[in-house]
C-alpha cells in the first residue's frame, strides 16, 4: 500500500504542492481556481486546490472514491450552494469573473456551467420538451420557429437527432440509456453554455453508448470547455486532453493526458492509474 | 514497489519479466557457444546452437502472446504500460540475437576446416568478448532496472564498432596477400559483422531498459564508429 492512503482519510495534509506539467502549445484559460477549500460542517473535503482549466479543451478529474474531484466539479457551478452546511473557500474566476460574486446571479452561472450526471435524468416530458425547457425559461428564443431550430440544433450537436427525429414529442423517459444521456447533453447545450460539467457521465452505460458519448465529447470540445470527472482511467486517457489526479483532498499532479498517462511525475499518480491503490 | 491491487497482474507482469531473464540468458549460452564452436571449429557444438535457437524463437513468440493477452486483459498504464513494451522489444532483440548466433554455428559448418590461422581467429574473439560482455551488462541493467548501466553499455558499443572496422581492414589485407585466405575470411567477416550485429541488439536492448525506467528516450543519436558501409578502403601497398 502506498505510505499516502494509509493517512486517516479526514486528516489535514502538510502543505501540499500540486506537480504541475504544462502543455507544450498552452491554451487559453477559461476558469481559474485559486486555493479552493471545501468543508462540510467540521468536515474538511478539499485542501486548497489551485488548477487552470483550458478552453475549449477536455479537463479530465480522476481519483480514488471520496478524493474530492467530485466536490470540486460542484465547486465550478455552484452546487455545493444548495448543500446545508457547506463552505467554500477561495476564489473561482470563469473568464475572470469571481462566481462567488454574491451579486453574481447563480441561475445565469448554472446557465452558462451546464452539468451532466452520472445517471441520466430526463424531465419525465416529451422529448423536445427536454430541450425546449432551458431555452425557454432563459428567454434565448423569440417566437415558436426559433424555439424548434434550437432544438432541432442542439439533438444535432448531441448526435441525437438522427435517432429521434420521428418522436419528438414521446416522452425522454422512453429512450434507451445512452439516448437518455444524449438527451441530457442536448439539454445542456441548448442553453449555449461556455462550460460543460460531466460527473461520470458513461458510468450507467453499456460500451456502445459509452463510445457514441465519447465520440460526441470530443465534437463537443470544438465549441465548449469540458470538465469530466471519471472512474474509468482508460475514458480519461482517450477523451481528455489534460488530466488532474486527486487525492485525499487535495490536488496531486496535473498535466497533458499523453504525459500523465504514459509517464506520471508524481509516485501516487502512478500508483493509481497503474492500478496499485485506490 | 508497491504491489498491485489485482494480484493475477503482478503475478502475469512478474511470470513476464521471467521469462525474459532466462531468455537472456539462453542467447548469452548461444553466443557463447557460437564463438567457442567457431574458435575450436567444434561442428557438433555448432549444430548444437543452430538448434536450441529454435528454443530462443518460440520463447519470442510466447513473450509477445502473452504480453498482448496482458494489454488486452488489464489494459496497463504507465510504468506497466513501458514495462510490456519493454518484454515485447527485448524479446525481439534477443531473438535476433539468437539468429546471429545461429547464423555463425551454421558458417563453422561451412568453414569446417581445422587449418584456420590462428592468427585471424584473435581479433574475432576479442570482438565476441566485448560482445557478450555487453549482452551481460544490458541484462544485469534490465533485472536491476539500472539506467546507469544500461547508458554505460550504450556508449561503449562505440567500442565493438571500431574494433570491427581494424578486424574488417585486417581481413581485407589476408584475402589481398594470399587468394586462397578468402572463403575462410568472408566466413569470419560474416561471422564479425553477425557479432557487431549482437553488440548492436544490446544497444537496443539498452535504449528500452532507459525507456521501461525513466519514461523518456536517450536524448541524443549515438555517435556511429563502423564506417565501413560509408568507406572506400584503400589498398594496402
Amino acid at each position: 500500500m502506498a505510505q499516502a492512503a494509509l493517512a486517516p482519510r479526514d486528516a489535514a495534509p502538510a502543505v501540499f504542492q500540486t506537480v504541475r506539467t504544462p502543455d507544450l502549445h498552452p491554451r487559453p484559460t477559461k476558469v481559474k481556481a485559486d486555493t479552493v477549500k471545501v468543508f462540510y460542517g467540521q468536515k474538511q473535503a478539499l485542501h486548497g486546490v489551485t488548477i487552470d482549466i483550458p478552453e475549449k479543451a477536455v479537463t479530465a478529474f480522476i481519483g480514488p472514491s471520496g478524493c474530492g474531484k467530485s466536490t470540486f466539479l460542484r465547486c465550478l457551478n455552484r452546487m455545493n450552494d444548495t448543500i446545508d452546511g457547506c463552505r467554500v473557500e477561495g476564489e473561482i474566476l470563469l473568464d475572470n469573473r469571481d462566481i462567488y460574486d454574491p451579486s453574481l446571479d447563480v441561475v445565469e452561472l448554472r446557465a452558462r456551467v451546464g452539468m451532466v450526471f452520472q445517471k441520466p435524468n430526463p424531465f419525465p416530458k416529451s422529448i423536445f420538451e427536454n430541450v425546449a425547457y432551458g431555452p425557454r425559461i432563459h428567454g434565448l428564443a423569440r417566437s415558436k420557429a426559433e424555439l424548434e431550430e434550437i432544438v432541432v440544433a442542439s439533438l444535432q450537436k448531441a448526435s441525437l437527432f438522427n435517432e429521434v427525429k420521428d418522436r419528438l414529442h414521446e416522452p425522454g423517459t422512453g429512450l434507451s440509456g445512452g439516448q437518455q444521456q444524449r438527451l441530457c447533453i442536448a439539454r445542456t447545450i441548448a442553453v449555449s453554455p461556455d462550460v460543460i460539467l460531466m460527473d461520470e457521465p458513461c458510468s450507467a452505460l453499456d460500451p456502445i453508448a459509452t463510445a457514441k458519448v465519447e465520440e460526441l465529447i470530443d465534437e463537443l470540445r470544438k465549441n465548449f470547455t469540458i470538465v469530466i470527472v471519471t472512474h474509468s482511467m482508460q475514458q480519461a486517457a482517450r477523451v481528455s486532453q489534460r488530466t488532474a489526479f486527486f487525492h485525499l483532498g487535495t490536488l496531486v499532479e496535473e498535466g497533458p493526458t499523453d504525459h500523465v498517462f504514459t509517464n506520471p511525475s508524481e509516485r501516487r499518480t502512478q500508483d493509481y492509474i497503474t492500478g496499485r491503490f485506490g | 514497489m508497491t504491489e498491485h491491487t489485482i494480484s493475477a497482474y503482478e503475478a502475469e507482469l512478474r511470470h513476464l519479466a521471467g521469462k525474459i531473464a532466462e531468455m537472456g540468458g539462453l542467447a548469452e549460452q548461444l553466443v557463447a557457444d557460437s564463438v567457442q564452436a567457431l574458435v575450436r571449429m567444434d561442428t557438433a557444438l555448432a549444430q548444437r546452437v543452430v538448434f536450441e535457437d529454435r528454443r530462443l524463437d518460440q520463447m519470442q513468440r510466447d513473450i509477445e502472446e502473452a504480453s498482448i493477452l496482458v494489454i488486452a486483459k488489464r489494459q496497463p498504464m504507465a510504468m506497466d504500460l513501458r514495462e510490456i513494451v519493454g518484454f515485447m522489444r527485448i524479446a525481439n532483440d534477443l531473438e535476433r540475437v539468437g539468429d546471429l548466433a545461429k547464423n555463425i554455428g551454421k558458417r563453422v559448418v561451412a568453414i569446417n576446416s581445422s587449418i584456420v590461422q590462428k592468427k585471424l581467429m584473435v581479433g574475432v574473439e576479442h570482438l565476441a568478448e566485448i560482445a557478450l560482455e555487453q549482452l551481460k551488462h544490458v541484462l544485469d541493467a534490465y533485472a536491476n532496472r539500472n539506467e546507469a548501466l544500461a547508458r554505460q553499455v550504450r556508449e561503449r558499443d562505440d567500442e565493438i564498432d571500431a574494433l570491427y572496422t581494424s578486424l574488417f581492414r585486417e581481413l581485407l589485407t589476408y584475402m589481398m596477400e594470399d587468394p586462397r585466405n578468402i572463403g575462410q575470411c568472408t566466413h569470419l567477416l560474416f561471422c564479425a559483422k553477425n557479432i557487431e550485429r549482437i553488440g548492436d541488439h544490446a544497444t537496443n536492448i539498452a535504449e528500452t531498459v532507459h525507456y521501461a525506467v525513466t519514461g523518456s528516450m536517450f536524448e541524443t543519436e549515438r555517435p556511429k564508429a563502423d564506417l565501413t558501409s560509408e568507406q572506400a578502403i584503400a589498398l594496402p601497398g
